[in-house]
């Protein structure tokens, strides 16, 4: 298993969640993500969205307005 | 020893950064102080924004082309045989016929590819314009079009962010100026929760859409075409029938990048704000090829050549770096055939789209012909 990080901070386009989506096609199985995020949506809506398609939340925290979600992909 | 600067890619942030070079190092080029040379695919430079043009025959194929080597300063040798392995460490770059070249500074600027094969079906069942042969198909498919469900389905990673809305909306008007527009149906479909990845573009659509009679699905991400059923499903686990499916494909970075180890998916790990490659000094990476989180845009692209112009040209003239990159983009908006906006934004300021004129589409139209200027650097 390996941890691998997006830095999102700052970024509003594609965003946090697109970043994911494209980087989740390139990990393996079991591989965890963090997404770092300055955008307070973002804590909300990939939780959403890992929800949807069945991969995994390991957790969210919150720092200096600094969102880190981490994912783990299921399938 | 004259320092060697080799370019690898012959497309727009490639071509922006030999010929911005050429200009800041005159005088080490007239020397033979410093040389420069570029590695490319193909003869001829393409003007991709066009191919959005081209289904609707609003942009003629020979618009889009130009002689590389005369958009290219005459100072710098156009190589036109791509590159198999980069070797960072012993800083050299082998090519498809075997020769092998060495640098000084390396500029990585070989971009992305879009990737339909990575999608079960999709080849077979979809049509899209993010390159000729499609945009081709594409305009084919328009022609036979007698009406029915159109989906217009976007998938990540892809390079011009807004070109999901132009599609949509040029489609739309296409449709009516045909008088199919009462036998047809628009549904779009996109990746995350809503219309656009840019929040106020997002917001701006929804109306947009609402007033124009496009559906749509948000949370669809592609998991398979099946081409005879004529549907498309999504992880999220939405299925759609289609007669006319039209898809912005996912997108890769090139397979030089990921056979030399150098970034998985093709995307070179890069300091977003010096454009370096991460762990390396005198390696530049430049326009779709990095994996900075920011668009893959002509517009990054033109941008951040500027950054590694002035930082290159700054190391070798004064031993000093120059400047950073401050993640500027700029997209222009086609909201139509006739009318448009524009969004830019950077790192530290958001996107904040004006309402859509027909001002700012006769500028984007100019800018259609203006893009040969900002490729040779003087716009």
């Amino acid at each position: 298993m390996t941890r691998e990080k997006i830095d999102a901070r700052g970024a509003y386009c594609p965003g946090p969640l697109m970043e994911l989506i494209a980087k989740l096609k390139l990990v393996q199985v079991g591989d965890e993500i963090e997404v770092l995020s300055t955008d307070k949506g973002s804590a909300n809506d990939i939780p959403e969205w890992v929800k949807k398609v069945n991969h995994e939340m390991v957790g969210v925290t919150q720092q200096d307005g600094v969102w880190s979600i981490v994912v783990r992909k299921a399938k | 020893m004259a320092k060697k600067i080799l370019i690898v890619g012959g497309g727009l942030s490639g071509t922006i950064v030999a010929n911005g070079l050429c200009r800041q190092l005159r005088e080490e080029l007239s020397s033979g102080s410093v040389t420069i040379t570029m590695l490319g695919a193909t003869d001829k430079h393409m003007y991709q924004p066009g191919l959005l043009y081209v289904p609707f025959g609003r942009m003629r194929e020979s618009e889009l082309f130009r002689d590389q080597r005369k958009v290219l300063d005459r100072r710098v040798p156009y190589i036109v045989d791509p590159a198999k392995n980069i070797d960072v460490d012993k800083k050299m770059v082998t090519t498809e016929s075997g020769k092998t070249h060495t640098y000084d500074f390396l500029v990585i600027a070989t971009g992305s590819r879009i990737r339909p094969d990575n999608i079960p079906g999709m080849t077979e069942g979809a049509h899209w314009f993010y390159d000729l042969d499609g945009a081709r198909k594409m305009r084919d498919a328009l022609t036979a079009f007698k009406g029915g469900k159109v989906v217009v389905n976007i998938n990540v990673p892809h390079k011009c962010p807004v070109a999901p809305l132009e599609i949509t909306f040029m489609l739309r008007d296409y449709l009516a100026g045909r008088g199919l527009l009462d036998k047809s149906e628009i549904t779009y479909t996109y990746p995350i929760g809503r219309l656009h990845a840019l929040e106020p573009v997002a917001h701006w659509a929804v109306p947009a859409f609402e007033h124009a009679n496009i559906k749509s699905e948000t949370f669809f991400n592609t998991k398979s075409v099946d081409a005879k059923a004529k549907t498309i499903t999504s992880e999220e686990g939405k299925t759609l029938p289609y007669d006319l499916l039209i898809t912005v494909p996912p997108h890769s970075g090139q397979k030089v990048i990921t056979d030399s180890n150098l970034g998985a998916g093709g995307w070179v790990p890069t300091v977003k704000n010096t454009l370096l490659r991460e762990g390396s000094d005198n390696v530049f990476i430049v326009g779709d090829t990095t994996n900075i989180p920011i668009s893959k845009a002509g517009s990054t692209a033109h941008f951040e050549a500027d950054t590694v112009i002035d930082n290159l040209s700054s190391l070798i003239k004064e031993d000093r770096w120059a400047r950073d990159y401050d993640g500027k983009v700029f997209c222009f908006v086609e909201t139509g055939f006739s009318t448009g906006t524009y969004v830019w934004f950077n790192y530290t300021t958001p996107p904040n789209p004006g309402p859509p004129s027909q001002m700012i589409h006769w500028f984007k139209l100019a800018y259609n012909r203006m893009y040969w200027l900002s490729a040779r650097g003087l716009l």
